[in-house]
This record gives structure tokens, sequence and C-alpha cells, in this order.
């Protein structure tokens, strides 16, 4: 038993690989080199526009039209422009503050009303959710004009109050929350409530840090949302001084011509923030949290 | 004292009645299981006597006073779950700890409690510890310490070892015991598991479509019960049940057999249901009750099971594990009629 199949445990493996190398090989090759190149492919058009922003932001206003990859007079005189310009760090500034309290209303709001939902019987429950839900379907470029009036008659216009407030609470993440919440089991509420805890307090202690996965994700969807949002905060600013980042950077240039390498220069920087926030957020993104208290 | 009086108690999901009125004493320092199959109403009861949910109708008294309309945290009550719902994003020590957040105890006080209490339960070394590294037993009973900090009236255990293995759960089931004889509370605890009431209650709660069956010790709800519900589900094998007639002192089996059941049958005559454990099945030439043919058996070490075909259908018995009948072997088998259960064939009632 322990002598026999060593000498023909050595030699199968090697006569059973050279009578499989012919058939079957070649196909499992085919099958990864197309999987390879459509990943090379996909990875490609991710980076080009990175590639081409970053490249951009190195060029002279000259060359800014031409397609080459390597700028042929590589500079920083674009950055030292942009970082110079005092408007940037306002933009900077105004965005930041913006999608920071947009992001911690959300995960405040979104996940009351999405555990609410998802935790509490109550007459009505599945009326509310889908009306929050049905909202969904109206896209923002339908809103802005309501939105607009509303701000124009309670005197919103141009002010922080003004930006931020659509994107307050948003059903997306209400619909999110509330999925994850399901996945508390209703035994850990029941026994923080006969521990003594009220409602508010078993909210926060113990089903918020179970989801915290959800949060995370949550936070780093309405941050980066924010950050980049565009036509809302376009519409209802008035002021140079009240831009967001994304606005004012499209206001670099003139009338007559847009100064594509500061506004790239400028959306490389804008950047930073986001990978930031990313990689603060993807730490709490961990699996089998919620169930780790529970049987088995 | 009665630390806890359920009266008349009642629950409706909207229109269907699941609780159709339960009347208990539960003394103080009782161990009392609730027992019955799934969907009896075992869970609901308790979580009515929790506070989670709302009480249809009657009263539930805790410590003398009326609790129907107080929140859990003032009934004066801990609940271990089936699921021990310990927070996995907290250590052992926050769990325990979490019992006595609405405790008005001063922090060394606290601190002083959870460290008895992982005393007793072996787990100061594990104090730090989360959830995620410990065993199935050890999250049982950081459960179970969460609820014993409080030093509650009542305990309330729903279910609490159906998770964990055979081996596990009669080790627990020893454990949880051997707790109760230490700390005396009152505990009122829910299983589907006969063997658990058993082995753990002073006394047992047979529960049955949202009905008490009956109410006694272990050894009353398996010497006397008082239907046949509950006579097969105490027990394992389940006793068996033959249908026979009764008449002048003696049963009249199907097949002709008969049996003096002596004086205090007397009085009665009819069809009835005939009660015999397996245990109480030995084998004998005269009065037997019922005869036929060995066709399984099941060795269990010290005794072994035998199937037997007869008339009336299957009967198991309980044979000596050194020299059972063998399979094919004719037997006739009997028992002191004292240790049959006779029962109303109509109702299902006792008759003796
Ligand atoms: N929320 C509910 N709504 C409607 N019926 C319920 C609800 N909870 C339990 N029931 C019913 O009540 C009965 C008793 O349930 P339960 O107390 O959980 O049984 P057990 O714990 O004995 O298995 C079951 O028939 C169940 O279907
Ligand atoms: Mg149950």
């Amino acid at each position: 038993m322990t002598i026999a199949p060593d000498v023909p445990d050595q030699a199968r493996p090697t006569s059973d690989a050279l009578f499989r190398a012919g058939p079957s090989r070649r196909p499992r090759n085919m099958g990864q080199i197309i999987r390879w190149m459509l990943l090379f492919a996909g990875g490609i058009l991710m980076v080009m526009p990175i590639a081409y922003m970053i490249s951009t932001s190195l060029k002279w206003p000259f060359e800014v039209y031409n397609v080459n990859l390597i700028p042929e007079e590589p500079t920083l005189d674009n950055y030292a422009y942009v970082l110079e310009d005092g408007r940037f760090y306002l933009w900077f500034w105004n965005s930041l503050l913006i999608a920071a309290i947009t992001t911690v209303s959300n995960l405040f709001f979104d996940s009351l009303i999405g555990y609410t939902l998802c935790k509490f019987r109550f007459p009505g429950r599945q009326l509310v959710f889908i009306a929050i839900l049905s909202t969904l379907m109206i896209p923002t470029e339908m809103l802005v004009i309501p939105w607009y009036l509303m701000s124009q008659s309670f005197g919103w216009l141009d002010s922080y109050w003004g930006i931020m407030f659509p994107g307050l609470m948003t059903a997306f993440g209400t619909f999110l929350m509330k999925q994850f919440f399901e996945s508390v089991p209703d035994d850990f509420i029941e026994a923080a409530r006969i521990d003594g805890l009220n409602e508010f307090q078993i909210w926060w202690t113990v089903a918020m840090p179970l989801v915290k996965p959800a949060l995370a994700a949550l936070a780093i969807f309405v941050f980066l949302g924010n950050w980049t949002a565009f036509l809302w905060p376009l519409i209802v600013t008035n002021s140079t001084d009240m831009y967001t980042l994304p606005v004012g950077l499209s206001s670099f240039g003139d009338e007559a011509d847009v100064a594509w390498e500061l506004i790239m220069t400028g959306a490389a920087i804008s950047t930073i923030p986001t990978l930031v926030v990313f990689l603060i957020f993807q730490r709490f993104i961990i699996r089998g949290v919620v169930m780790a208290g529970l049987k088995g | 004292m009665a630390q806890l009086v359920l009266r008349n108690l009642v629950k409706r999901y909207g229109a269907t009645e699941v609780l159709h009125g339960i009347n208990l004493d539960v003394a103080d320092g009782e161990f009392v299981v609730f027992v019955g199959p799934s969907g009896c109403g075992k869970s609901t009861t308790l979580r009515m006597i929790a506070g989670l949910e709302e009480v249809s109708d009657g009263v539930i008294e805790i410590g003398g006073r009326e609790v129907n309309h107080l929140e859990p945290k003032e009934r004066d009550i801990a609940m271990v779950f089936q699921n021990y719902a310990i927070y996995p994003h907290m250590s052992v020590k926050k769990n325990i700890a979490f019992g006595l957040r609405s405790s008005k105890m001063s922090k060394p006080d606290k601190d002083k409690r959870i460290q008895e209490v992982a005393a007793i339960l072996g787990m100061t070394d594990l104090l730090e510890r989360k959830p995620n590294q410990l065993s199935g037993g050890q999250r049982q009973r950081v459960a179970i310490g969460r609820a014993m900090v409080r030093d509650p009236a009542v305990f309330l255990f729903d279910e609490p070892l159906s998770n964990l293995d055979a081996q596990l759960r009669t080790q627990m089931r020893l454990e949880i015991k051997k707790l109760h004889q230490r700390v005396g509370n009152t505990i009122v605890f829910v299983t589907h598991d006969q063997v658990e009431a058993m082995t753990m209650a002073d006394r047992i709660v047979i529960m049955k479509d949202g009905h008490i069956q009956q109410v006694g010790t272990p050894d009353e709800v398996y010497h006397k019960p008082a239907n046949t519900f509950v006579a097969r589900f105490i027990g394992a094998p389940s006793m068996n049940m033959l249908d026979a007639e009764l008449s002048e002192g003696r049963v009249i089996m199907p097949e002709g057999l008969s049996f003096p059941m002596g004086p205090t049958a007397e009085a009665r005559s009819g069809r009835i249901t005939l009660g015999v454990r397996p245990d109480d099945l030995v084998p004998r030439e005269t009065d037997a009750l019922i005869q036929g043919k060995v066709t399984v058996r099941e060795p269990l070490g010290a005794e072994t099971l035998i199937y037997v075909d007869t008339p009336g259908g299957e009967i198991v018995a309980k044979a000596d594990g050194r020299n059972p009948p063998s399979v094919g072997e004719q037997v006739r088998l009997g028992a002191d009629p004292d240790n049959l259960h006779v029962f109303d064939r109509e109702t299902g009632m006792v008759v003796r």
C-alpha cells in the first residue's frame, strides 16, 4: 500500500498531461485569450479618459487639440495657474461642504426612514414605500424647473441651502437601506427592546452598526453624486462665489474659447477627494458582519 | 406566591385566534417548560409574557402586578432567543453589559456584576472576544449571561438549544439546569423537544393548537397522561395505541385476546383506546394483550426495540438487549394492568 502507488502515481500525471495536451488545451486557451482581450479593452476604455485628462492638464493651450497622449512640451503651468486662482479654493470648499453635508444627511435620514419602513408594521406602510420608490422614475431634468420656482419663491436661489435641498434625502438611499435592514434579524431588535432601549437607541446602537457596509456604499454613492453634480448647481447659482467645482471649472475661459487645459487640471485635482472618500469608506465594506452574531 | 400568572390569555392575529385561553400559575423559583409541536403557540405565549406581543384578551401578572400594558423593560423579565441575538459588533463584555443598560447600578457595581456572571458561566477569559470568535455553545452562554446579569424575576427561553448539535445540546441542558439550581430565578422555557422538557422541568405545560393539554410534573405527564395527545407526545418511542373494548372489567382486544383490568374499571364499558408504553410490554403467555411477528429489531445497547406486526397495527416494545427475540419470531406480549392507560375513543380523554 505504501510503496506500490509510488511509481505509478508519478508516472500517471505525465502521461495524462501528454494525452490531454492536444484536444482540450486549445479551446481553453482561446477562451482565456478572448477574456483577456475583452478585459484589456474594457481597461483601456476606463483608463483613456483619465489618461487624457492628466495629459491635457500637462499641455500648453496650443497643443490641446492634438490627440497625442504624451505632451510634446509637458508643463505644470496649468496647475500653478489653477492653484493660484483664489476662486478654485472657494469652489473646492463649496463642493466639499455641500457633498459632505448631503452625505451625512443621507446617511442619517435615508437609514432612519429605511429602518422604519422595514421594521415597523403600521397602516399605510406599503403605500409610503411605493410613493417613495415612484419618485425614482422622475428624471432630474424634469424636476429642475419646479425646484427652481420653489427656490425662487422661498428665496433660496444662489445659496448653499438652495444647492443642497433636493438631495438631502434620496429615494434610492431609502430603498437601499430598507433592503439592507431586512438582513438585521428581528431577534436583535426585540432583545434590545427587552434590554430597555427605546426605538431610536435600538436603531442607532444595534441596527446601524450592522449595516455599516451599506452605509459605506451609500456614502460613496452620495458623495460622488454630489461632488460631480452639475446641472442643478449650474441653474441655482448666479454668483461665481456660490459655484461648485464642476460649475466653476466649466466657466474657465470665455464664450469664444473654452480653456480645456485648465478645466482638465481642475478636474484632475478634484478627483483627489473622491479617492480619499473611497479609501476611507471601502474599509467598512466587509462581508458577513451581520450574520456573525447569529447561529453557526 | 405565584411569580407569574396567566389568566385566560387569548391571542388573535386579525380574525384568527391562535391562543384560546391559557391559564397557568408559576411559583417563585419554578422551572416551567412549555412543550408542543411547532405552531402550537408556545413562542406566542412567551412573547406575550415578554411584552413583545400585545395581549388580545386575558391578564398576565408578574410578581403580583398586572403587566399587560407595561413595556418589556418594565416587566422584570429577561429573554434568551433561539438565534442567541448577541450583537456581532460588540465584545462579550459589552454584550453582557447591554443587559444592564437600563439599570440604575453604579459603574463599579455593574462591572462587579458582569464579572460575577462571567465567572458563573465560565467566560471570564472570553470577555474581550467578539462573538465570531466563539463557538455556538459559548455564544449561547453569552446570551444567557446577558439575561442573567439583570437578575430578573422571570427568565424566558425560546428554544435556546435548537441550533446546537446533539452533544452540545445535552451539555447545555445540564448547564441550564445547574444554573437554575444555583441562581433560583423563575424560568419559563419553550421547546418542541419532549426530552428537553422531561429532563429540565419542574413542571411541564403541554400545548397543542393554542390549548393547554396538561400541566404536571415530568412524572405526572409521563405516568398519568390526561389524553392520547399527551400520551403520544411524551416518551420515546411513543406510547402504543390500540383499539379495544372495555367490558365487565376486562379489556377485549379485537383479535379476541382479553385481559383483566381490575376493579377500578369495572363501572365503565365501551369502545376505548388502550395505551401501553413500549417499556411496559413484557413477554407473557397468559393474559397477553397482543401477539404477532417481529418485523424489525433496533438494538440500542442496554435494550433492543422490537417492532411487532399485529392485527391492530404495528407495535413497538422494548426487549432486553442481551437476548431479544429474533426477526420473524412470534411473540405474545402483555403488561401489568397498573401500567395500562385507558382513553375514551371518542374524546381521547383518559378514563382511568
Ligand atoms: N405575526 C403573526 N401573524 C399571524 N399568525 C401568526 C403570527 N405569528 C404566529 N402566528 C401563528 O400563531 C401560531 C403559533 O405560533 P408560534 O407561537 O410561533 O408557535 P410555536 O412557537 O409553538 O411553534 C402559528 O399557527 C402561527 O402561524
Ligand atoms: Mg416557536
